[in-house]
C-alpha cells in the first residue's frame, strides 16, 4: 500500500494525524453544529411531536391526538384556499424574477462604467424593510389615487382595483414582490459576466444572431445561477408572510374584504392558528406538510435541472 | 344571662368593629386613599369591616403599557401609583398589547404580574387560566364595582367572576357631516337612525360620483366592524350572554349585512368605496369630515378629539345608533387591567390595577391633559373612562368646551349614552370569534350570499368556542 492510500477513509485504521485533523474540524464546526441543534435541528424535532398534539402554550396539559391535526389540515377549506394563493403568486412571480432579472442584468452587462450606480438602484429596495415595503404598496396600488394607477390611465391603459378586487389582489402582490428583484439581478449580473466572451466572437463569425447567441450561449453559461434562484425564490415565494401580513392583516383601517380571503396565505394562516388562536399544535402540523411540499418541489426541480443545467468543467 | 363587666366587654367590641367599619382611612387599608370609599366615608359594599394590612413593594412587570412612549393619560396614572407606593419598582413593556409577545412574555424568565389588554381579548385568556379572577383584589382594595359602566363591566365577567378592572369606554354614536347634508339637501337633524329606509335614501342623496370617480361617501356602514352595532340595532345580539353560543348564522345578522351592503353598492360597489376611502386623510387637518369626502358614519367617540384638533371649524352633528324601533344603543369596548395568574407579587399588582382605574389617578391624568392643552391652545375633548365617577369629574369641572358648542354637544350626546352602551361579553374564544365575525362579512362584501357567508362564519366561530371551553 501507498503512503497516500494509508490516509484514505476506509482503507484501515485512521492515522494519527487523520484524527488530529478530525478533532480540530469538528472543534472548529462545534459552534455552528451546537446553533444549529439548539435553533434548528431540536425545534424542528419539538415542532414535528407538537403536530400529534392539542398544544397550546398557555394551557398545561398535552393530548396526543394522533394524526388528526392532519386529518384537520387536509379538511380545512382555508388551508386549501391559502394553499391555492400562496401557488398562485409563486407560479407568477418565480419566473417573473427570472426574466424581469435577466433583463435587467443583460441591461446592466451594457452600461459598462455605470453599472455601479445602477446595481446599486436595483438592489436598494431589497434593504428597505419588508413591513415598510407593504405598506409603501397599500398607497401605490390604491385604486383611485395610487401611483401605479395614476400611471396606467395616463397612458389609457386600465387601472383595476389591485387591493379591493378579487382577481387583482394576487397580482398588485407580484407586482409588489418584483420590486425587490435587486438581488436576483446581481446574481445574473455576476453571472453574466463570467460567460467567456471569445464564444460571443467566435459565434458572431459564424454568423449568429444575437437571439441565437442568448439562447445557445448565455443561457446555458448562467443556467446555474438561474437554477439557484429558481430554487432560493420558490421557497421564498411559497413561505411569504411580511410584506402580505403587514398590507392585509395589521391594521384595522387597511384591511380589505377581498384581501382577506385572496390574500390568506399559508404562512399567514399559520401564523394566525399559531399566535392569535394558540393552536400551537395545529400550527405545528401546517408547518411539516409546507416543509414536505417545499422539499417536494425541490427535488422535482433538482431532477429537471440534471438536462437542463450546464456547469462548466462538466 | 351575661354579667355587667361581660356586657360591658362585649358592648366595647362591638362599638370597635363598628367604629372601625365607619373610619376613613384607618390605616389598616394599604393605600393613601380609598377610592372605593362612598362619599360620607362608609366602606363600599365589597369591603370587609377591617381589611388586613397589606404589604406593597417589591418588583413590578407590567404587560401592555408605555409610559415613556405614552401619553399624559398614561403617564400619570402610574406616576399616581408610584407617588402612592415609593417601594415598588414598576417595569412597563413600552408597548401596547399584542398576542405574540404577551406569550413570549408569559414563557419568559420574568413573566408579567399585571397586564393591559383589550376586554375583546380577555375570554381568551380567562379560559386558558392565565389571569387572576379579581375577588381577592376587591377584597384588598376595597374596590366597589358599582363605580364602572355596565357593559364594561359585563366584558370581563366570566362565569360571575370579574377578571380585570374596565379602563377606557369607547362608545360609538353617528357623526353626521352637516356640510354634506346641506349640500345635498337634507337636514342631519332629520336624520332618523331607526329608520333604515331613511338612512339609505340618505345615502343616496349624500354620494357624489360613483365609481373611479366617486368623492363623497354618504354612509359609511363601518362593516365589519361595526357588525355588533348593526345586529342589535336589528334585534339580534351576535353572542349569547354566556359567550357560549354565536348567533351569526341569525337571519338578522344577514339581514343587517345585506343592508350595510347595499349602502356600500350604492357607491359603484365595494371596490371603489373601499379605494375611496383609503385615501382620506384620517388624522389630518384635511380630514374626509373637512374635505366633505362623508356624510356619515359611526364611529368611535376619541375621533372628536381629532376633528377638534386639526380641523376645528367643521359642522358635526353627533346622534345615538338606534334599534329599528327607536331605542338607543352604543357599542363599546375598550381596555382592562388584569393580573396574571401565578404572579409573584399580587399585592402590587392589584393595587397597580385598582389604581389605574380609580377616580383620583383618573382625574389627576385629566387635569394634566387640560393644563398641557390650554398651553398648546388645543382643544380638549375629554378622556372617556369606564369609570362613572371619573367621567363625572373629567366632564362636570375639567372638561371645558364652552367655544367650541359643536364638539361641546358632540362630547355631551356620548356622555349621556355611556350608560345604554352594551358590549360583546367575554368568550372563551373571543378572538376567534371576531376573526370569523369579520371574515364571513368580507366575504359577503366580496359577492357571497350573506347568509351563507355568515353561516360558514357561524360554524367556524361555534367550533372555536367550543374547543376553548373544552
Amino acid at each position: 500500500m501507498t503512503a497516500q492510500a494509508d490516509h484514505l477513509p476506509g482503507k484501515g485504521r485512521w492515522s494519527a494525524l487523520q484524527r488530529r485533523e478530525l478533532g480540530w474540524a469538528l472543534l472548529f464546526l462545534a459552534p455552528w453544529i451546537f446553533g444549529f441543534i439548539v435553533f434548528t435541528a431540536g425545534p424542528m424535532l419539538w415542532s414535528f411531536y407538537l403536530s400529534f398534539t392539542n398544544y397550546d402554550p398557555l394551557v398545561e396539559s398535552v393530548d396526543f391526538l394522533g394524526l388528526r391535526n392532519y386529518e384537520r389540515v387536509l379538511d380545512d377549506r382555508r388551508v386549501h384556499q391559502s394553499l391555492i394563493n400562496t401557488v398562485f403568486v409563486a407560479v407568477l412571480y418565480v419566473p417573473g424574477t427570472i426574466v424581469v432579472g435577466l433583463f435587467l442584468a443583460s441591461l446592466l452587462n451594457r452600461v459598462g462604467r455605470a453599472a455601479g450606480f445602477f446595481r446599486t438602484a436595483f438592489y436598494l429596495p431589497n434593504m428597505t424593510p419588508a413591513v415598510a415595503v407593504g405598506a409603501l404598496f397599500l398607497l401605490l396600488l390604491n385604486g383611485q389615487q395610487g401611483l401605479i394607477n395614476q400611471s396606467l390611465r395616463g397612458v389609457g391603459l386600465p387601472a383595476p382595483f389591485w387591493l379591493e378586487e378579487g382577481p387583482w389582489v394576487k397580482p398588485g402582490i407580484v407586482l409588489m414582490l418584483l420590486w425587490s428583484i435587486g438581488g436576483t439581478v446581481v446574481i445574473y449580473f455576476a453571472a453574466l459576466r463570467n460567460v467567456p466572451v471569445e464564444q460571443y466572437e467566435a459565434s458572431r463569425l459564424d454568423g449568429a444572431t444575437a437571439w441565437q447567441q442568448f439562447l445557445h450561449i448565455t443561457i446555458p453559461h448562467i443556467s446555474g445561477a438561474i437554477f439557484f434562484t429558481l430554487i432560493i425564490n420558490t421557497i421564498y415565494a411559497l413561505q411569504l408572510f411580511t410584506e402580505i401580513y403587514a398590507m392585509f392583516f395589521g391594521q384595522q383601517q387597511a384591511q380589505s374584504a377581498a384581501a382577506q380571503s385572496e390574500a390568506l396565505f399559508y404562512v399567514v394562516y399559520l401564523f394566525q392558528q399559531a399566535f392569535q388562536n394558540f393552536n400551537m399544535g395545529y400550527a405545528s402540523a401546517m408547518a411539516w406538510l409546507l416543509f414536505v411540499v417545499i422539499v417536494a418541489i425541490t427535488i422535482i426541480q433538482v431532477r429537471v435541472s440534471r438536462r437542463f443545467v450546464y456547469y462548466e468543467g462538466e | 344571662m351575661l354579667s355587667r363587666r361581660s356586657t360591658a366587654t362585649v358592648a366595647l367590641v362591638v362599638l370597635s368593629l363598628v367604629m372601625a367599619a365607619c373610619g376613613g382611612d384607618s390605616g389598616t387599608t394599604p393605600s393613601a386613599s380609598t377610592p372605593g370609599a362612598t362619599d360620607d366615608g362608609a366602606a363600599s359594599p365589597t369591603t370587609p369591616a377591617s381589611v388586613p394590612p397589606v404589604t406593597i413593594e417589591g418588583d413590578l412587570n407590567v404587560f401592555g403599557f408605555a409610559y415613556e412612549t405614552g401619553d399624559e393619560i398614561a403617564k400619570e396614572r402610574l406616576d399616581y401609583f408610584r407617588d402612592n407606593h415609593p417601594d415598588v419598582t414598576v417595569t412597563v413593556s413600552e408597548s401596547g398589547f399584542d398576542d405574540q409577545q404577551f406569550l413570549a412574555a408569559l414563557n419568559s424568565s420574568s413573566p408579567p404580574d399585571a397586564v393591559n389588554l383589550p376586554r375583546i381579548r380577555i375570554g381568551t385568556y380567562i379560559a386558558r387560566g392565565v389571569l387572576e379572577p379579581l375577588d381577592e383584589c376587591v377584597a384588598q382594595t376595597g374596590a366597589d364595582m358599582g363605580v364602572f359602566y355596565d357593559a364594561a363591566v359585563q366584558q370581563v365577567t366570566m362565569d360571575g367572576q370579574i377578571y380585570a378592572f374596565p379602563e377606557f369606554l369607547n362608545t360609538r354614536a353617528w357623526i353626521l357631516n352637516n356640510a354634506a347634508f346641506e349640500d345635498a339637501g337634507i337636514s342631519a337633524d332629520d336624520f332618523d337612525p331607526s329608520d333604515w329606509d331613511a338612512i339609505a335614501a340618505a345615502n343616496e342623496e349624500l354620494i357624489v360620483g360613483s365609481g373611479t370617480d366617486l368623492s363623497r361617501i354618504g354612509i359609511d356602514p363601518k362593516l365589519p366592524e361595526f357588525l355588533p352595532l348593526w345586529a342589535r340595532a336589528n334585534g339580534v345580539d351576535l353572542l349569547s350572554e354566556d359567550g357560549m353560543t354565536s348567533n351569526l348564522d341569525d337571519p338578522a345578522v344577514a339581514e343587517a349585512v345585506e343592508f350595510g351592503i347595499g349602502l356600500i353598492d350604492a357607491h359603484g360597489g365595494y371596490a371603489p368605496f373601499k379605494s375611496f376611502r383609503d385615501t382620506w386623510d384620517f388624522f389630518g387637518a384635511n380630514n374626509q369630515v373637512a374635505a366633505d369626502q362623508v356624510g356619515g358614519w359611526p364611529m368611535e367617540q376619541w375621533y372628536y378629539n381629532v376633528l377638534a384638533s386639526n380641523s376645528p371649524d367643521v359642522d358635526i352633528t353627533v346622534k345615538p345608533f338606534m334599534t329599528r324601533e327607536g331605542e338607543e344603543i352604543a357599542y363599546s369596548d375598550g381596555n382592562s387591567w388584569a393580573i396574571v395568574a401565578g404572579t409573584d407579587n399580587f399585592a402590587a399588582a392589584c393595587q397597580l390595577a385598582f389604581e389605574a382605574t380609580s377616580a383620583p389617578a383618573w382625574e389627576r391624568a385629566a387635569r394634566e391633559r387640560a393644563d398641557l392643552r390650554e398651553e398648546a391652545g388645543t382643544p380638549n375633548t375629554g378622556t372617556f373612562t369606564a369609570n362613572r365617577e371619573a367621567d363625572e369629574i373629567i366632564f362636570g369641572e375639567i372638561v371645558n368646551l364652552e367655544d367650541m358648542p359643536v364638539f361641546q354637544a358632540a362630547v355631551e350626546e356620548v356622555v349621556r349614552l355611556q350608560e345604554s352602551a352594551f358590549a360583546l361579553p367575554a368568550s372563551p374564544a373571543g378572538s376567534e370569534f371576531i376573526t370569523a365575525m369579520e371574515a364571513g362579512v368580507n366575504e359577503a362584501l366580496t359577492g357571497a350570499a350573506p347568509a351563507d357567508a355568515l353561516a360558514n362564519a357561524d360554524q367556524d366561530a361555534q367550533n372555536a368556542i367550543d374547543d376553548a371551553a373544552n
